[in-house]
């Protein structure tokens, strides 16, 4: 036999290599899902506690963002909640970028090897800097 | 299978000319998604201030409170849709599986309801005195 020892006769379940592509759809499904579930509730308890009134609105406030120096239980919520905060924008911006990469995708387009990873790659680092760039804006330049 | 036989039909295990309407359905609602949701995060770093007053005040007004709404729908469809397909791939067990569809329809249809009555009751009263 003149091919090499190493290379697979046929394709296999087993045999695969990892590739941003595969990075992408998990991701796609991750901060999907993670938006569905935990988005949603806390839409949802935003709108409500705007719409309970002044006391609602600032326990979802305490609890979400700012809760008391004392309160060691409110503390944990609060880091909670901010990490959660921070996670629903970066999943936003990819699953945003994803899915439009996705559209694309259904029209038949960007299935080359090279196109199709160098897409994927950029996605990745744009909600990531899209995500850093929103919570700046947030945190430093509407202060200002 | 369901072609062929009879009790296949009756089990509708052949085409029931409808398996494109939730992948089209996903399609449009992210679509709209696009729009929407960009919408709430741009205004969401715009808003001056996030306390109660500013956010009923923002929330009152006609072409705050009716994209919100076109948003709660949008989004809570799609999510219904994008859940649905996971709990189909990971739930295996046939009982199981449809008793988490259940649950998936009471959470997007329940908190898509309370949702836009909250807005609905923000706007109507007119935002925060």
């Amino acid at each position: 036999m003149a091919q090499s020892g190493q290379r697979p006769l046929s394709p296999h379940l087993s045999i695969w290599r990892w590739g941003p592509h595969m990075l992408l759809s998990i991701l796609h499904r991750v901060t999907g899902d993670g938006m569905a579930i935990l988005g949603g509730l806390g839409l949802t308890w935003w709108l409500y506690a705007a719409a309970s009134g002044p006391a609602s609105y600032a326990n979802f406030q305490y609890y979400v963002w700012e809760a008391e120096a004392g309160d060691g239980l409110g503390l944990v919520v609060n880091i909670l909640c901010r990490i959660i905060l921070v996670g629903l924008t970066w999943a936003f911006f990819q699953h945003l970028l994803s899915g439009l990469r996705h559209l694309v995708m259904d029209m038949g387009a960007g299935y080359e090897l090279q196109a199709n990873k160098r897409w994927s790659k950029t996605i990745i680092a744009v909600a990531a800097l899209t995500t850093i760039a929103f919570w700046c804006w947030i945190i430093l330049g509407r202060a200002g | 299978m369901g072609n062929g036989t009879g009790i296949g039909r009756v089990r509708g295990l052949g085409s029931s000319r409808s398996g494109t309407h939730h992948w089209i359905a996903q399609r449009f609602t992210a679509i709209g998604n696009v729009l929407l949701v960009t919408w709430l995060v741009i205004s969401l770093a715009m808003l001056p201030a996030h306390d109660y007053a500013a956010v009923n005040g923002w929330l009152a007004q006609p072409l705050v409170a009716v994209p919100m709404m076109l948003m709660i729908v949008n989004v809570f469809y799609h999510l219904r849709l994008g859940l649905q397909v996971c709990i189909e791939d990971y739930v295996h067990d046939e009982g199981l599986k449809f008793a988490t569809i259940i649950l998936l329809n009471f959470f997007a249809i329940g908190c898509a309801a309370v949702s836009l009555f909250s807005v609905a009751k923000i706007a109507f009263a007119g935002g925060a005195l």
